[in-house]
């Protein structure tokens, strides 16, 4: 067994290295460097998954923080889940580098983008490697700063940078949640570990309480509800961003942790059904917002936000496997519509929908890969989606939360709904605004082809077809044995349905542009149309709620501050300065006034008897004779 | 026979002579001149002294010839100093050589 696994993440860190020290340099080949290392971690990847294959297990690599009871073993996970996540994030990430150097070639900070994305993609290789708390926390918040660069990455922009802030302090929140929760937990069982996760007992309360701080820190890092909402504002950032974001790294993030930590929420049923309903709450939400905005990038977002709710809903009711393989085929299509986004604006450099139309003629790459993802999101079959929505609904309808299933259900209907009247906005009709049309170069295309061809084959290891081999992969070691899952046809007739309709839906309405409804009904919808185009108001309720109020307690604090900090060092200082006047006088009297007169008495004397001083030889012998004669005196009278 | 008090006072007038001649003399030829008078005054009073008191026979005298023989050299290098001053100072007036007045 060769313990190779923790070189992972060191590529492209020794690539964000290089760029970040020589990038000015190097110009263009730092997207090289960036992608070789990209493209090595994928190697290494494939050959741990091997190994995996083979019995290699995980190993440690070294002690650290070691105290008189307690020993902070670091070591590097491999099992299924984290073999799994490699290959996506490092394909995804590879893919999209290559994408990035037709996208970002005119930026004038090209080799900085390609650092960023380089420690982007090592933070969070190394989150997926960590078998500690710990550990995973420190790649947590390399994740959250690099988001944070990228998203402000085009800082000139007063919008992009605010966005950046905003992802970094909403996420910030949940983190401070995730760290209590550690702290929890290693005051509970004095392990760090996940290998300890699996076999604690005793004191439930404390560790439901971790366990839902846990989840507070995925909810900031997944987007969802209440911290979904940095999410749509970080597609500020350059769309290769948007991508990576989305699919790959750091929304992923938080559905890992989930699944990572799944052996505690298992054990604490509390915890897992609050897992459930936020993912319920979310999917849902984001999905009805979807459906109005008008920016391509956004209702990407919100279509992330809602999936990411319904991965959390999967592994809420106990569908480990199902969460993680929807976590896998989301990856790769979402990625492919964001890049296929990232094309068509790249093409006609708009983002409104409402704008674009008749795109698909003049871009047939695109427009193609652009459907594929489409179709694959909505779960038509047999596509990759609608294996992985299959999975997560069967296990919803199966849990017995009938509830959790209607919200899962109409999600999905309002998934193919808002994606198909994204595509037909975009893609088809004719131009409402005059666009200038081409293809992207080839370094853009590629990645969407390879992409396309996971989105529709990427389902497949978790399909009936191929008897469900992903899902007898990834089982929960621990506890939890993989379920037998049969081909639940009712399931997948209804989710197809559902899919069919919502598609059929959006035809009707952005094609065919019929009045479906008739005019004074859908009149009454005006008030939701307005709440939904306003998000339901959340950026509105959380400016009133808590940006205002700090705000307000801020000011009044720096009225303090003015008043009475800074006026009792004003004080303070008036003070010293009256004392140092006093000081000064009494210097300049009485000091250098006892100094100089000690001086000008030394000098009055000094005057006199220089004169003595004359300098003739006659006068100084004329003193010694006198002074001998006067010496021969005193003897004379002594005697 | 002149009696021991008469060379005592010629030998005393000799000296204060000198003295005088010191401390007064503005020509540094003039006061070298003055302390052959007072050497001689001393010489002056070596001898009598021999002569009168009980001492060895010519040991007065002959600390009387060494005194002689120094007053020369003393002489040779005091006017040796007087060429060199007066090249320097163009002049042997001490009152004028007051380079160590501050």
């Amino acid at each position: 067994m060769v313990k190779f696994a923790h070189l992972i993440p060191i590529f492209p860190f020794a690539a964000f290295v290089i760029n970040i020290f020589f990038g000015r340099r190097l110009k263009k080949a730092s997207a090289l460097i960036a992608i070789a290392a990209c493209t090595a971690s994928l190697a290494l990847s494939l050959w741990t998954f091997l190994g995996l294959l083979k019995g290699q297990g995980s190993y440690p690599l070294f002690d650290w923080l070691i105290f008189e009871d307690f020993t902070l073993h670091v070591g590097v996970t491999i099992d299924s889940l984290t073999c799994a996540m490699l290959l996506v994030v490092t394909s995804i990430g590879t893919l999209i580098q290559i994408y990035s150097i037709g996208y970002m070639s005119q930026d004038p900070r090209f080799s900085r983008f390609f650092a960023y994305l380089s420690l982007f993609m090592a933070s969070m290789l190394g989150l997926l490697l960590a078998d500690n708390f710990l550990i995973l926390y420190m790649f947590w918040e390399g994740v959250g700063l690099c988001s944070y660069l990228l998203i402000s990455f085009w800082f000139e922009k007063i919008t992009a940078a605010k966005a950046g802030m905003k992802a970094f302090i909403t996420t910030r929140i949940g983190d401070t949640g995730f760290l209590i929760g550690i702290f929890l937990l290693f005051v509970a069982s004095r392990d760090l570990s996940f290998a300890g996760l699996s076999h604690i007992n005793g004191n439930t309360g404390l560790y439901t309480a971790a366990a839902l701080l846990i989840f507070c820190g995925a909810i900031g890092k997944s987007a969802q509800f209440p911290l979904h909402v940095w999410l749509p504002d970080a597609m500020e950032g350059p769309t290769p961003v948007s991508a990576l974001i989305h699919a790959a790294t750091m929304v992923a993030a938080g559905v890992y942790l989930v699944a990572r930590c799944f052996g505690l929420f298992l054990t604490h049923q509390p915890a897992l059904i609050c897992v459930a309903y936020v993912g319920a709450i979310t999917t849902v939400l984001a999905a009805s917002i979807a459906t109005v905005n008008n920016d391509i990038k956004r209702i990407l977002a919100y279509s992330t936000i809602s999936q990411l709710g319904f991965m959390m809903l999967g592994l809420g009711v106990g569908g480990y496997s199902a969460g993680t393989f929807h976590l896998m085929t989301h990856a790769f299509f979402k990625a492919l519509l964001f890049l296929c986004a990232g094309s068509v604006i790249h093409s006609v450099h708009i983002q409104d929908i409402q704008k674009m139309g008749g795109i698909f003629n003049k871009m047939k790459v695109t427009g193609t890969t652009f459907i594929i993802a489409g179709l694959a999101i909505s779960g038509v079959p047999p596509f990759s989606g609608f294996w992985s929505k299959d999975e997560i609904l069967t296990e919803i309808f199966h849990s017995g939360h009938p509830a959790l299933f209607v919200a899962a259900a109409l999600t999905s209907l309002l998934t193919a709904f808002y994606m198909f009247r994204l595509i037909f906005l975009v893609l088809f009709g004719k131009p409402r605004s005059e666009l200038h049309l081409h293809e992207s170069p080839k370094t853009m295309t590629i990645p969407l082809i390879i992409l396309a061809v996971f989105a529709i084959f990427a389902g497949f290891p978790g399909s009936p077809l191929m008897n469900n081999v992903f899902q007898s992969f990834i089982h929960l070691e621990a506890g939890h044995a993989a379920q037998e899952s049969s081909p639940d046809y009712f399931i997948m007739g209804l989710s197809t349905l559902i899919a069919l309709s919502g598609i059929a839906l959006a035809y009707c309405l952005y094609i065919k542009q019929k009045k479906i409804l008739p005019q004074a009904i859908r009149s009454r919808f005006a008030p939701l149309y307005q709440l939904l185009s306003n998000k339901y108001y959340f950026d509105e309720l959380y400016d009133f709620l808590f940006i205002k109020p700090c705000g307000r307690i801020a000011k009044t604090l720096a009225g303090f501050d003015l008043g009475v900090i800074d006026g009792a060092v004003n004080k303070t200082a008036e003070i010293v300065v009256i004392l140092s006047k006093i000081k000064a006088w009494i210097d300049t009297t009485i000091v250098d006034g006892a100094v100089n007169l000690t001086a000008k008495t030394v000098g009055l004397f000094s005057k006199e008897l220089r004169k003595i001083q004359t300098g003739s030889v006659q006068a100084y012998l004329l003193f010694a004779f006198f002074g001998l004669v006067l010496m021969m005196l005193f003897k004379l009278i002594v005697k | 026979m002149i009696p021991q008090s008469h060379f005592l006072i010629f030998s005393a007038a000799l000296f204060a002579i000198g003295i005088f001649g010191v401390l007064t003399r503005k020509n540094a030829i003039g006061i070298l001149m003055s302390i052959e008078l007072i050497l001689n005054a001393v010489n002056v009073n070596l001898i009598t002294f021999n002569k009168f008191l009980g001492t060895p026979n010519g040991l007065g005298q002959i600390f009387a010839l060494f005194v002689i023989a120094i007053a020369a050299a003393s002489a040779v290098v005091g006017l040796a100093l007087v060429i060199a001053i007066y090249r320097n100072a163009k002049s042997i007036l001490v009152d004028k050589l007051n380079l160590m007045k501050w």
